[in-house]
């Protein structure tokens, strides 16, 4: 090969260039989602709007066909597939979805993704059910920017 | 090493076809799953008021008082979490008051004296039968819901802002910066907005699937009269048909569904 030595040694620093990232975080692997039940709260009816492999799946999908048929079909019931029936809002969601300890301050943005006071974010503290994941996942939902986050809403 | 045409057709069809099965197989697969759930069902709720054309009625001769004004502007700001930045420039409104001039542009004649032309009204969105601002929405953010009331999705609104230059009754507000800090006292069971958002009267949309009356209705003690427009019996349809009210700008054809009660009693 025409200039193998140097073409090999190039490759080689490249390739150990792209997956330096890999190996550097080799061993810190980042503390899972552990507190999801902790963050949860236990109600009298502790039953999910659909069962929970189902909504680990699919709550984004469940979330806009929510959307959808409260804002813009004025469907503000849901039945789900044991014919049990909630109300279209992410308050029901809320309800059991966080502890209601922290309440967040007018103002500051998205308990969602929180991490104040947390120096791995991936390792979360917060009691905001939510934030257990999407942290860890680094998926930033926005649905805090606007709606009461969890503990605000009163009914 | 060389393949021939014939060999590089045969291969490619094939390729073809695995990746086209592969897919057809997969979102079938997630179609399924989807299914699954879809099973369940949405409705409204049985509390709900129904109507096939939600329509106010404005009687002027409630509205004596700067006070009956604000208790009905008030009762908006405090369920709706509408900010008061203090300034006209990024002032959101959503019921507010204006004077005759104003309200009724257009029709008013030169001799109109000026304590005439000043007489406050209650102004919103008149929810029109032809909405400029929807035809106006190119993300589809503000439509046109089957019972007349003009919603707004604040999911899907881009901020373009085309919609309040559409709207003749400059019943829509944007917000040019963060909303929440100037709520006075934010009512967690309605959402805030962000910036870059447009918003306006709704009717209480959120309010009428309940069952409750719009919040102004309910604060007005009978200055605002709610009702759907296509019931005969309604009371909205029974003013409107047999007494005098007018609509604003009435000759632009977006056929407002607010109608103002005037000469009702000795004030307007």
């Amino acid at each position: 090969m025409y200039k193998g030595g140097k073409i090999i040694t190039s490759l080689i620093i490249f390739v150990a260039f792209l997956t330096f990232p890999f190996f550097y975080n080799m061993g810190k692997a980042n503390a899972g989602p552990d507190n999801l039940v902790a963050n949860t709260k236990i109600t009298a009816n502790l039953q999910c709007v659909e069962s929970t492999e189902y909504m680990k799946a699919n709550h984004m999908q469940l979330l806009n066909q929510w959307r959808q048929a409260y804002v813009r079909d004025g469907q503000t019931e849901y039945t789900n597939s044991q014919g049990k029936t909630f109300d279209v809002n992410l308050n029901t969601c809320i309800e059991c979805h966080a502890t209601g300890a922290t309440s967040h301050a007018v103002g500051l943005s998205n308990p969602a993704v929180k991490n104040v006071g947390v120096s791995n974010s991936s390792v979360n503290t917060s009691d905001q059910f939510c934030v257990s994941c999407h942290n860890y996942a680094s998926v930033e939902p926005t649905c805090w920017s606007c709606h009461s986050g969890p503990g605000e809403a009163t009914k | 090493m060389s393949i021939n045409r014939r060999q590089f057709l045969r291969r490619a069809g094939i390729v073809t076809a695995l990746g086209l099965s592969g897919s057809v197989a997969v979102t079938g697969l997630r179609g399924k799953i989807v299914e699954a759930a879809a099973e369940a069902g949405y409705k409204t709720s049985s509390q709900a008021l129904n109507a096939k054309h939600w329509a106010m009625v404005v009687d002027m001769s409630k509205f004596k008082t700067e006070d009956d004004f604000k208790k009905v502007a008030q009762s908006c700001v405090s369920i709706h979490n509408i900010p008061d930045f203090g300034n006209p420039k990024d002032e959101i409104k959503w019921i507010w008051e204006d004077d005759y001039e104003h309200t009724f542009s257009g029709g008013d004649n030169e001799y109109l004296t000026d304590s005439f032309k000043e007489l406050p009204f209650v102004v919103m969105c008149n929810h029109c039968e032809n909405p400029p601002c929807v035809k106006a929405c190119p993300t589809g953010a503000t439509f046109k819901k089957p019972d007349g009331i003009v919603d707004m999705d604040y999911h899907r609104c881009i901020g373009c802002r085309f919609c309040m230059g559409a709207c003749p009754f400059g019943a829509r507000s944007f917000n040019y910066r963060d909303p929440r800090p100037f709520i006075k006292k934010i009512d967690p069971d309605f959402p805030t907005r962000t910036p870059g958002v447009v918003e306006k009267c709704t009717f209480c949309v959120e309010r009428l699937a309940k069952g409750q009356m719009p919040a102004c209705v309910e604060a007005s003690n009978g200055g605002l009269i709610f009702g759907d427009l296509d019931d005969p019996n309604s009371e909205v349809r029974k003013i409107v048909s047999t007494k005098y009210t007018i609509r604003r700008k009435t000759e632009l054809g977006t056929q407002p569904s607010v109608y103002y009660l005037v000469g009702g009693g000795d004030h307007a």
